[in-house]
């Protein structure tokens, strides 16, 4: 009796190590993509950081209820897009938000670029580019926004952009277009 | 930040890391894929990646973010404090204003009727005075020789 309890517990021990296990190799492969994604949803390091945080927080006390019906990045991305939300929506501290909003303009994140060799020019033309790209972002809507990024950006499916955000594909699909349309316009107006 | 890193604009190197049918997402109207779009996209993708890999392995110091976090709260608080007082002071301020107007408005409304009662009493005086003035002048003519005649039996 005494032996089969402790086997028991020993075996429980064993699969909490290995959940806690999967769920830090999880963290791990995704934490980056969701800072990326906060990041370039806020513009804001700091508080994509502390939104990351907050995710990953939210994620390990829910880690029980993940069935494994999506994937964990999309599931995780869901976690994240609603605390985004939540933030922004959030106007009982928006005051405060707002003097202590960090973000940065558009033409400064529009001096990121990758590493490579390249002419001056085509840097020029590439850094006009990805300003334009910054510019049109400010005019989606939160919701495009997301689908956004998430599809140019982090590059998912449609099928899992309708899962992380709760829309279905059609609703995702005319968001994108409209997203697209407002980059083009800014693209070309800007000729 | 060390930003501005040497530039390769993607003319298809890492375009499409992985194929997920992004390029459907770009025909124009004419049914051509728009390059300028999917150019413009992939260097806008790149760009938040360099921007989130270099923000995401930044060294952290915790002692200065800690230090940052206390002088915003430390400047919450006094903003907020100042805020309050300054809410407080106007109240006070206001209250006492009112007082005061109340209080002139009161002395003023006692000045005004006691002039009133002045001018009244005047009046009435005047009246009197006049009707004495009146009654003293109401003796018939007539009546005078009479009236002398009567001193002067009183007299004897």
């Amino acid at each position: 009796m005494a032996s089969s309890i402790t086997l028991e517990t020993m075996t429980s021990l064993t699969a909490d190590e290995r959940s806690a296990e999967e769920f830090s190799r999880i963290v791990t492969s995704h934490r980056p993509q969701i800072f990326r994604f906060l990041l370039a949803s806020t513009r804001d390091v700091d508080l994509a950081e502390t939104l990351t945080q907050e995710c990953l927080l939210k994620a390990h006390r829910n880690w029980s209820s993940f069935r494994g019906d999506s994937s964990a990045m999309t599931w995780l991305m869901r976690i994240a897009i609603n605390l985004q939300k939540d933030h922004w929506r959030n106007r009982r501290m928006q005051f405060w938000r707002q003097t202590r909003n960090s973000s940065v303009d558009v033409d400064e994140a529009s001096d990121w670029l990758p590493s490579g060799e390249s002419s001056a020019e085509k840097k020029l033309l590439a850094r006009e580019q990805v300003g334009h790209v910054w510019k049109a972002m400010e005019r989606l809507s939160e919701r495009q926004r997301t689908v956004f990024l998430l599809r140019y950006v982090e590059e998912r499916e449609l099928s899992e952009i309708a899962e992380a955000t709760g829309l279905s594909e059609g609703t995702v699909k005319a968001h994108l277009s409209r997203a697209l349309a407002k980059v083009r316009t800014e693209l070309r107006g800007n000729q | 930040m060390n930003r501005d890193k040497d530039f390769l604009p993607v003319e298809g190197a890492k375009k499409n890391k992985t194929s997920r049918g992004i390029e459907s997402d770009f025909g124009a109207a004419d049914g051509e894929p728009d390059e300028e779009l999917m150019q413009a996209l992939t260097n806008f993708r790149l760009s938040v990646e360099a921007w989130s890999e270099a923000a995401y392995s930044r060294p952290r110091a915790a002692m200065r973010v800690h230090g940052r976090r206390i002088w915003r709260l430390a400047a919450g608080w006094a903003l907020g404090c100042a805020l309050l007082a300054g809410a407080g002071t106007g109240l006070v301020r206001e209250r006492h204003l009112r007082q005061e107007q109340a209080r002139i408005a009161a002395a003023a409304q006692v000045e005004r009727q006691r002039m009133a009662a002045e001018q009244q009493a005047r009046d009435e005086e005047e009246l009197l005075a006049k009707v004495d003035s009146d009654v003293s002048r109401e003796v018939p003519s007539a009546m005078e020789p009479l009236a002398q005649l009567m001193a002067e039996d009183e007299t004897k």
